[in-house]
């Protein structure tokens, strides 16, 4: 994860995660919802994006996510609420005349028209000079290194080249907005990961602004500068994807990006600098030195990443933050394993640690007793 | 002993195949040799009222070729005529079928599912209930005092009975009336399995809707379109009760010539011969139908 | 997936479907017009129905197509099955294309020249074996299975290229030898299709007019051909009436049969959906 595209980006948009914004937003969606028959979809999204920004909304299907793309490219009427696109209002501009234009999920290339005539399809609507369309096209075919496919027809291409076709159809257009739904839902697995790359340096050579849905949280993060969380039809956590991770503000959050091991417990000790957790699960109190703001005897949850676990096998000497319990299963994943520890009173944990050497016999094996750990600045206390 | 004979029997595949192939051979296919022998033979005053094409006799094969028949026909206006009127009618009438059946299959393809069932079987239901009681049907509401007439002279509009019935009009009418759900349902079949993410994506593009429709929906219900046609224009150039019934004298259409060969003049290699050449007029639009067929089981 | 529907579709479903049931309509009111003409009201009567039942040569002729037609749909549903099997399942056996066209020829030929080619064909036959003798119920059945089966096969292969191959792949690879997996495992999940094929085939037979009259003997009249030569004569109640009881009895059979298979379907679902969500 040390090179993804997110750390370069980071500092364009800030790293304050509360105040994202320095000039007007270009795409502003204001109080949007959606209601089909009884049925709410989306309830009253708010979110602010800049010029440039490439976006994310991340959830499970059925959030509204989809429902609030569709929403965007004027395939659905918002219930209530407003878009707003570069200080222009959407409400009364169909479809067909919006400045944005969407990739959709299948692509949807015309299976009738060869790579050519679907790339120059949106720009003979627009009535642009028959030359000047020849030229657009290939141009933009040879942005996304399609040019030698140019008379295929859609069936002849591969998941990928597909893919590139429907992107060049509408970058071609030089939308202001691009909406992406699932871009990569329609490939295998191992060329997902090199189109993610792809995707994100297209669309930053271009430098238009995107916004995409997705379920995955792992694409997300890869091609995102800055994700929202979604769950039932509202927007549950947005900043950028390192925030998000490190820092979630809810259960929610905590649990659907990445695993967690999640701890139930009340306050104990509430000072400026640090508080003290006591969770039954636990053995020992956990002690968080960061972002804590709750009163004494409230009832939170202690959010753990399985990475931020140390698992030994000598007791620590700490006071606060580490626990015991018997290994009961191993996943070895080359880079990393995956250790599945039962805790004394019976909740099960899990541990991620780094095979950094090659050797095996150092390492914890099944049915063994190991003590778990983490530092002050690893748990999360979640109030949500 | 049974494995021996085993070896003489067809295996069970070939069987299979060959129980309804045999019988399509004998009783579909090898009849049409048969109307190609007749109508190179001569008619005659006997039981069958047709010369034998070849006689062998004092080792001698004598084979005798008619072509006399096919002489008559092209060189007798009143068949060129009714061939070709034929076609222009099934043309035409294949016209009005799309006319009217692509509006109403692209409205039922884009019902609910529920709906849908309801409406297919609107349109399945005429279809299959009587062919003859639906075509005698229009005769008592075409007719100069027939219901038509009536209204239209009820309300005031006209004052003197239009004269429909047994014209070409009323031939018409008939023909798209019994022939329409031939049109919808292949085109139904093919509308109703369209993406429309297609139909999204192209007013995404820009395109309005029409202009997607004609862009998208309609170049890519090319192969319903062919089916529809070919099921409407091909049993159309052979129809006969249609312009028996509703047709008047002047509606000369090459089955009804037919018809008339065989029972009325009893010129049985005639009638052969006429079916011979609406065979040849009709073996493109078969082949491209079934170009299309096979095409669309993929 | 939703519908949808705009006003116009629904406009021009209305005048469509005004168009394809109002002549039927119109048949159905005036079949019970105590007047003799046709196109006057003279008020209810079923005394037209009455007259049918008293007509001999009407009731011999429905008497003679019923049977017909019973024999023709069951001999039709079965070859049509056979043939629609080889169609979908066999694959690309050597000449599969020509057996396709070959059986769904009549589908899409001009009705007289099948019918002058089945009696030229029965002629020929009678003089070279001796069979079958003269014209009649026979070669009736004979011409209208042939035609039926097109359609039976047409029914049964979309029927078969719908359903999951794996379900008969499953039964052989259980052991079922492959004729026991097409009677235990195949037929029951068409079956569905085997019936909308002998309803089909039954109606086309029921109705055909223009084959039966090349192929029909002296003796062997059939409902359509007394019908057709009364229509030539113009129109009378009577015609009314029969078509009447035509278009209601077929239309109770396709009816309930679409309502039984959808409320099948229906219930198959809704168990399928129970069965997921009780997991």
């Amino acid at each position: 994860m040390t090179t993804t595209p997110e750390q370069k980006k980071e500092p364009s948009i800030g790293a304050d995660a509360s105040k994202p914004f320095v000039l007007k937003p270009f795409v502003e969606i204001i109080n949007i919802s959606k209601n089909f028959d009884n049925f709410v979809a989306v309830s009253g999204i708010n979110l602010q994006i800049a010029e440039g920004e490439i976006f994310a909304l991340l959830g499970s299907s059925g959030c509204g996510k989809s429902t609030l793309l569709r929403m965007l490219a004027g395939l659905e009427t918002p219930t209530t609420g407003e878009i707003i696109i570069d200080g222009q209002d959407m409400a009364s501009i169909p479809p067909f005349k919006r400045p944005i234009n969407m990739m959709f999920q299948s692509y949807a290339l015309f299976p009738h028209m060869t790579v050519e005539k679907n790339v120059a399809f949106g720009l003979k609507q627009d009535r642009v000079p028959k030359k000047q369309i020849k030229e657009r096209v290939m141009e933009i075919l040879k942005l996304v290194e399609m040019e030698a496919y140019a008379k295929r027809k859609s069936h002849q291409l591969s998941g990928g080249q597909m893919q590139r076709v429907a992107l060049a159809r509408i970058l071609v257009k030089r939308p202001k907005l691009l909406l992406l739904d699932e871009p990569m839902a329609a490939l295998d697995k191992k060329l997902r990961a090199q189109m993610q790359i792809e995707l994100v340096d297209i669309l930053e050579d271009v430098g238009v602004t995107c916004i995409m849905v997705t379920h995955d949280q792992e694409e997300a993060m890869t091609m995102a500068s800055r994700i929202a969380v979604m769950d039932k039809g509202s927007i549950i956590q947005t900043g950028p994807p390192s925030v998000v991770y490190e820092f979630p503000n809810s259960r929610f959050t905590a649990e659907f990006i990445g695993s967690v091991n999640l701890f139930h417990g009340k306050i104990v000790e509430d000072a400026a600098d640090h508080a003290i957790i006591r969770c039954e699960e636990i053995e020992n109190d956990v002690y968080i030195d960061h972002g804590v703001t709750g009163t004494a005897d409230m009832l939170v949850s202690v959010a753990i990443r399985p990475e931020k676990m140390i698992v030994t096998h000598d007791k620590p000497d700490e006071k606060y933050n580490w626990t015991q319990g018997i290994v009961e299963d191993i996943v070895y994943l080359g880079s990393f394993s995956t250790y599945y520890v039962k805790l004394t009173n019976g909740k099960r944990a899990i541990a991620t640690q780094a095979n950094l050497n090659r050797t095996i016999h150092e390492r914890p094996t099944w049915e063994q007793k190991v003590y778990l750990s983490w530092l002050p600045v690893s748990g999360v206390m979640l109030t949500k | 002993m049974i494995g021996k004979l085993k070896k003489y029997l067809p295996e069970g595949r070939t069987l299979v195949i060959a129980i309804p192939l045999v019988w399509m051979l004998l009783f579909f296919l090898i009849p049409f040799a048969i109307v190609l022998k007749i109508s190179f033979s001569e008619m005659m005053t006997a039981i069958p009222p047709f010369s034998t094409l070849w006689k062998y006799a004092d080792e001698m094969l004598n084979v005798k070729l008619n072509m006399g028949n096919y002489l008559f026909l092209l060189t007798d206006d009143l068949y060129i005529s009714a061939y070709i009127n034929s076609v222009k009618m099934a043309t035409l009438s294949t016209v009005f079928c799309l006319l009217i059946g692509y509006p109403m299959a692209y409205s039922i393809a884009n019902a609910s599912p529920t709906v849908r069932n309801i409406l297919l079987l609107g349109i399945v239901l005429p279809s299959w209930t009587s062919f003859l009681i639906r075509i005698y049907a229009w005769i008592g509401i075409l007719k100069n005092n027939g219901l038509f007439n009536n209204f239209l002279m009820g309300l005031g509009v006209i004052d003197q009975p239009l004269i429909i019935l047994n014209t070409n009009i009323a031939v018409y009418i008939g023909i798209v009336y019994a022939y329409l759900p031939f049109m919808i349902l292949p085109l139904y079949t093919n509308l109703v399995k369209h993406d429309h993410t297609l139909l999204e994506a192209a007013y995404d593009l820009g395109a309005r809707p029409w202009k997607s429709f004609l862009a998208i929906t309609i170049p890519l219900s090319f192969p319903g379109i062919v089916a529809g046609s070919m099921l409407i224009f091909i049993p159309v150039v052979g129809e006969f009760v249609i312009p028996e019934l509703l047709g008047g004298s002047e509606t000369l259409m090459i089955g009804r010539v037919l018809w008339q060969e065989f029972f009325n003049n009893r010129d049985w290699p005639v009638a052969s011969a006429v079916a011979i050449i609406m065979l040849l007029l009709l073996a493109i639009p078969v082949a491209v139908f079934h170009h299309y067929q096979s095409k669309e089981a993929l | 997936m939703k519908g949808r529907t705009s006003y116009k579709m629904i406009i021009v479903l209305a005048l469509g479907y005004a168009f394809l049931f109002g002549p039927i309509v119109i048949l159905i009111v005036y079949s019970f017009n105590a007047s003799k003409l046709v196109t006057v009201w003279g008020g209810f009567s079923l005394k037209w129905y009455g007259e049918l039942l008293k007509d001999k040569g009407i009731l011999d002729a429905f008497w003679n197509s019923l049977r017909i037609a019973f024999c023709t749909a069951g001999f039709a549903t079965a070859l049509g099955t056979i043939a629609g099997y080889v169609m979908a399942r066999f694959g690309r056996f050597r000449g599969h294309t020509t057996f396709a066209s070959t059986i769904t020829a009549p589908l899409v030929m001009p009705e007289v020249i099948t019918g002058l080619a089945s009696l030229l064909l029965f002629v020929s036959m009678e003089r070279i074996i001796g069979w079958p003798q003269g014209r009649g119920m026979l070669t009736i059945w004979i011409a209208h299975v042939t035609f039926a089966t097109a359609f039976v096969a047409i029914i049964v292969s979309s029927r078969l290229r719908d359903m999951d191959l794996s379900i008969e792949e499953a039964a052989l690879d259980l052991g079922a030898p492959p004729l026991k997996v097409f009677f235990v495992i195949t037929l029951p999940i068409i079956a569905p299709a085997l019936i909308s094929g002998w309803l089909l085939a039954f109606t086309l037979s029921l109705d055909d007019l223009v084959i039966t009259s090349f192929v029909a003997g002296p003796g062997s009249t059939t409902l359509p051909m007394k019908v057709f030569s009364a229509a030539r004569l113009g129109i009378s109640p009577k015609i009314n009436a029969i078509g009447t009881l035509i278009v209601l009895i077929a239309s109770f059979f396709i009816v309930s049969f679409s309502i039984i298979s959808f409320k099948m379907e229906k219930k198959r679902k809704r168990e399928a959906q129970q069965a997921f969500e009780n997991n």
